[in-house]
């Protein structure tokens, strides 16, 4: 009897404590969210979306007014989505097709080599990814640029778009692939045209996450786009980042409240991003 | 006993299919398929029944490991050594579980063939394909109002015969279909057999069949297969009154399988 009701009691013991490290998990995020939120959401107003970054001067008479800091992040904005679009251009057809290749060849030494160089660019420090543009853009173009940007950051979008359609490609049944070569319809056909659209649902949620996970870098940006005080739409000129302005508002005294607000931006993006995702993964499940 | 139709129009020489080395799972099978009749390939499971149907239109290739010997001739053309979608398209196939593609509309699934080859139609000609299929198997009335859904919208047994109007759209000289019915309640399988008979008018039938009633009730001839071998293949009613081979007899008195 004694022995059950210790029994009884580990097994409460245990329920108990799981319940209460995943409640600890879970008070970091929150804390930040709060933290974040409280502290910038002062600075955010339609100012701070449509104005590029102030200067020191413009702030340090604002704070002396008690008024808050001019100007915003547009910027910052524009660039990021600047170059998180050029990357998805470049990320995307190449880590489609990659993915689909895996999941059609599985067992070749190819592919087998390809996944697991995949793996190993997926835990490349994004710095070093900078570093790669560098070499690869920044020099060749003689210059810092947006483009260069972008290239860093699809080479890290590269094996999560990479892995995410290749599972993808693997849920799908046999049968559907039989069902389109029974008709007579050429390999090619079949992948474009039954497969890929079939798990579109999967790759497209990949993609979206690879969007969110590469949004918000930092290192990797300032090796190669450098930054810019005004809206530069031209690809091949240096370009802002909301990231990179809040490295930048870091180093101004005079700047400090808007790293919060530029914060809140950056968080709430990547926190819709992710649940749109989320909820998209639920909606196109295979 | 009424007198059949005993014209060729596919046949099988010598036949052997193997997924490993050495071990046939379809062991030297040489058989006359017979124009515009059903013919059912019966036995108990793993003995080749499949894979026999499979290696006519090809299927096998998808998997390298497979290895096919011997000869197959459609209306006078050696299937192995031509294109496989040719292949293909002159032997439809129609599969154990009903698999309509899932991103298309019944209208386009339907066309799925055409589309995926890339053969140009216009809209009068896909319209009337897409009518007549749809009625050869008996899907039209049911579905004329909601052609633009999902294939994936509807029941099993509507699923399959949109599967079968799919691979008789494109004309094919032979369906070979492998268990249609075995994923089906008995009302749907009900009506795809007697389609089945209908439809042998316009093409040959070879139904694998784990259903010896259905093999009975539908088809012309019948072919017994146990181990990767052709034991028996005779009209079904002599091989359901009176087996030739012993092994036919307890099969289908249920001794084994």
């Amino acid at each position: 009897m004694s022995s059950l009701k210790y029994r009884l009691f580990k097994n409460k013991l245990l329920t108990l404590s799981v319940v209460i490290f995943s409640a600890l998990t879970a008070v970091p995020l929150v804390l930040i969210i709060g933290k974040v939120f409280l502290k910038g959401w002062r600075q955010i107003n339609w100012d701070f979306f449509t104005k590029t970054t102030p200067t020191t001067l413009d702030a340090l008479l604002a704070i002396n007014n008690n008024q808050p800091i001019p100007g915003g992040i547009a910027n910052g904005i524009v660039g990021t989505l600047m170059m998180v679009l050029v990357a998805s251009v470049i990320a995307i057809p190449l880590g489609v097709m990659c993915g689909i290749y895996l999941s059609e060849n599985r067992k070749t030494k190819f592919s087998t080599v390809v996944r697991f160089l995949t793996d190993l660019l997926q835990g490349t420090p994004s710095i070093i990814l900078g570093i790669i543009a560098y070499l690869w853009v920044v020099i060749p173009l003689k210059g810092y640029s947006a483009l260069a940007g972008s290239v860093a950051l699809a080479i890290m979008m590269l094996p999560l778009i990479v892995r995410s359609t290749e599972e993808t490609m693997n849920l799908l049944p046999a049968s559907l692939k039989e069902a389109g070569l029974a008709l007579g319809s050429p390999y090619r056909s079949v992948v474009l045209k039954v497969l890929l659209p079939s798990a579109f649902g999967g790759v497209f949620t990949g993609i979206l996450l690879a969007v969110s996970r590469v949004i918000g870098e930092t290192a990797p940006l300032m090796l190669t786009a450098l930054g810019a005080t005004t809206i530069q739409w031209d690809i091949t000129k240096p370009a802002s980042a909301v990231s990179l302005l809040i490295w930048e508002f870091y180093n101004d005294p005079n700047l400090q409240s808007m790293i919060w607000s530029a914060s809140l931006f950056l968080l709430l993006l990547v926190l819709s991003l992710n649940i749109l995702a989320k909820q998209l993964a639920k909606k196109w499940r295979i | 006993m009424e007198n059949l139709n005993k014209t060729p129009i596919l046949s099988l020489k010598k036949l052997c299919v193997s997924y490993t080395p050495g071990k046939f799972a379809v062991n030297n099978v040489s058989a006359d398929i017979y124009e515009g009749l059903i013919t059912s390939v019966m036995g108990p499971s793993g003995c080749g029944k499949s894979t026999l149907i499979r290696a006519i239109n090809r299927m096998h290739e998808l998997y390298p490991d497979i290895r096919i010997s011997g000869n197959i001739e459609l209306k006078g053309r050696d299937l192995l050594h031509i294109n496989p979608s040719e292949v293909r398209r002159m032997a439809g196939m129609v599969f154990q579980r009903p698999n309509p593609f899932p991103t298309m509309s019944i209208y386009d699934n339907v066309l799925a063939g055409y589309k995926l080859i890339g053969i140009k139609q216009s809209r009068h000609e896909k319209d009337e394909l897409v009518e007549s299929s749809l009625k050869s198997v008996g899907l039209w009335d049911e579905v004329k109002d909601g052609l633009s859904k999902r294939g994936s919208f509807l029941s099993g047994g509507q699923q399959q015969r949109l599967c079968i109007a799919r691979a008789l759209a494109l004309k094919p000289d032979i369906l070979l279909m492998d268990e249609p019915t075995s994923a089906l309640d008995p009302i749907a399988t009900n009506l795809i057999e007697e389609l089945l008979v209908k439809l042998k008018k316009e093409v040959t039938i070879v139904i694998v069949t784990h259903n010896m009633t259905q093999a009975a009730r539908i088809s012309d001839y019948s072919m017994f297969m146990y181990l990767g071998e052709l034991v028996e293949y005779d009209r079904t009613e002599i091989m359901f009154t009176n087996p030739s081979d012993k092994r036919t007899e307890e099969y289908l008195t249920g001794k084994f399988g």
